[in-house]
């Protein structure tokens, strides 16, 4: 029987949540390398035993683990990153220069074909690669290199590379988003990069249309239209159907259009997901009630989730990376919050119930589907 | 050659998989490079976990303690007190406090 493996990166460790799927009855694993902050864990499409994972520290730095068994067991393999020739600077939040410095691994995106290449993306930003399983990282220079460099300036939450999309259709498309940068396209599998921010407007930098600059918080495809890509900005929930080369806004009858977190449904590339937060000031649910929105027309048109979640004095926040669908049939949708629940749907958001309620606070949540 | 003692905080003792002190052997001047040289050669997974990768900084939140002094802002290369080289007293690699 099918079923599927839940991966969970919080502020002091991994959890490893699995079921049959019914996804009903949850078996709950962890936590792994306890009290260490874990952006990110995610499994390799061309071998689903074998996971990455980000562990990072304030005090220790940066270690990568893999698990070839599924999360059962784990290794360290490489942690130096170093960027490419001189770093340079980038903008500082007084708008001063200020040297490129590696922080931390916000994501780690597995390679759709080969499981020892993933793709890792950093604090302060840049796109890195490892061809060996992990064991040695080089930087996709082109990215940083590509000249609005010097322009970029971190978010509150730091500079950081935190989506990577492979185009399963063309291995030599890639998109990657920057907090606060924007998005970007590859067409040569990473070696030059060009932005794609025409069509966004942010009130909060000097031009509002510039090229770049702008605080992209997720963006999220469907693989049979890889050209349409779906974004949670800043603010604005936003629309491409050219492969980012312009966006429209589609945030509609939304009750804010600030969040963090957007995904496509795995079999109905019209319907998606956000869960708006009240603003950029607060951070968390507005009016106290968490609430998927899901739209089965790819935008403007929105209706609550509410069934099974929280509709009174719930003030938590949904991460960027924090949300995850698996392709089971029904779709289910997985997300978690910094008050530490992972809730499921396995109807496509109809309805929803906590598989854990108290974790620490919930970084990054990815769903394998397993046979 | 000299048998050294290290104390690792929690979560380094537990990323090498080792209880309680670590015992080393250092060969020549026993210094914070000559430790942490040998330290990150038995134990790999600490390699840029106490000081970065490539410029050997010592990470910003961790202090090197020897024989009730703070030795985290000496030079590297600086010799430690005979009672860390023989044996005597630990090298303490301490995390900075914090949290609430």
């Amino acid at each position: 029987m099918s079923g599927v493996r839940v991966l969970v990166g919080t502020r002091k460790g991994a959890f490893v949540l699995t079921a049959d799927g019914k996804r009903e009855k949850w078996d709950v694993s962890g936590p792994h390398f306890a009290g260490w902050e874990m952006y990110h864990v995610k499994g390799s499409p061309a071998d689903p035993n074998r996971l990455f994972a980000s562990q990072t520290s304030g005090w220790f730095g940066q270690l990568i683990q893999r698990s070839n068994d599924g999360g059962k067991t784990w290794e360290a393999v490489g942690n130096q990153f170093v960027y490419d020739g001189v770093p340079g600077t980038h903008q500082w939040y007084d708008g001063t220069a200020h040297p490129w410095e590696f922080k931390r691994v916000w994501h780690l995106e597995p390679s759709l074909t080969d499981p020892d290449t993933v793709y890792a993306g950093v604090e302060d930003a840049a796109l890195f690669q490892t061809r060996d399983g992990g064991q040695t990282w080089a930087e996709l220079s082109g990215l940083r290199k590509h000249g609005s460099g010097p322009k970029w300036q971190p978010g509150a939450g730091g500079m950081c590379l935190h989506t990577i999309i492979l185009d399963a259709g063309n291995p030599k498309r890639m998109y990657i988003a920057i907090s606060a940068a924007g998005v970007f396209r590859s067409d040569d599998a990473g070696e030059s990069w060009r932005p794609i921010n025409r069509g966004l407007k942010s009130g909060q930098i000097p031009d509002p249309t510039a090229e770049v600059g702008h605080c992209v918080h997720h963006v999220a495809i469907h693989k049979s239209r890889p050209g349409t890509l779906f974004m949670q900005k800043h603010w604005d929930v936003m629309r491409s159907d050219d492969a980012g080369d312009s966006w429209r806004e589609v945030s509609g009858n939304l009750p804010t259009d600030f969040g963090f977190v957007i995904d496509v449904h795995a079999h109905e590339p019209e319907t998606i997901y956000v869960v708006p937060i009240k603003s950029d000031s607060e951070h968390y649910v507005h009016e106290g009630k968490l609430r998927v929105y899901r739209s089965r027309s790819g935008g403007n048109e929105w209706e609550a989730l509410t069934k099974g979640l929280p509709q009174e004095n719930c003030y938590v926040n949904v991460l960027r990376d924090a949300m995850a669908v698996d392709s089971l049939d029904g779709c289910g949708v997985y997300f978690g919050t910094t008050g530490g629940q992972v809730y499921a749907s396995a109807n496509a958001g109809d309805s929803w119930t906590p598989i854990v309620r108290d974790l620490p606070a919930v970084l990054s949540v990815e769903v394998q589907t397993l046979p | 050659m000299s048998r050294i003692r290290i104390e690792l905080p929690y979560h380094l003792r537990t990323l090498a998989e080792v209880r309680g002190e670590v015992e080393l052997e250092v060969t020549g001047a026993v210094t914070q490079r000559s430790i942490l040289d040998a330290l990150e050669t038995k134990y790999p997974v600490l390699r840029g976990t106490i000081r970065d990768h490539g410029t050997y900084k010592r990470r910003p939140f961790l202090r090197f303690f020897a024989c009730s002094e703070d030795w985290s802002h000496e030079s590297a290369d600086a010799p430690l007190p005979e009672a860390v080289a023989s044996g005597k007293e630990p090298l303490l690699i301490v995390g900075a406090i914090a949290g609430g």
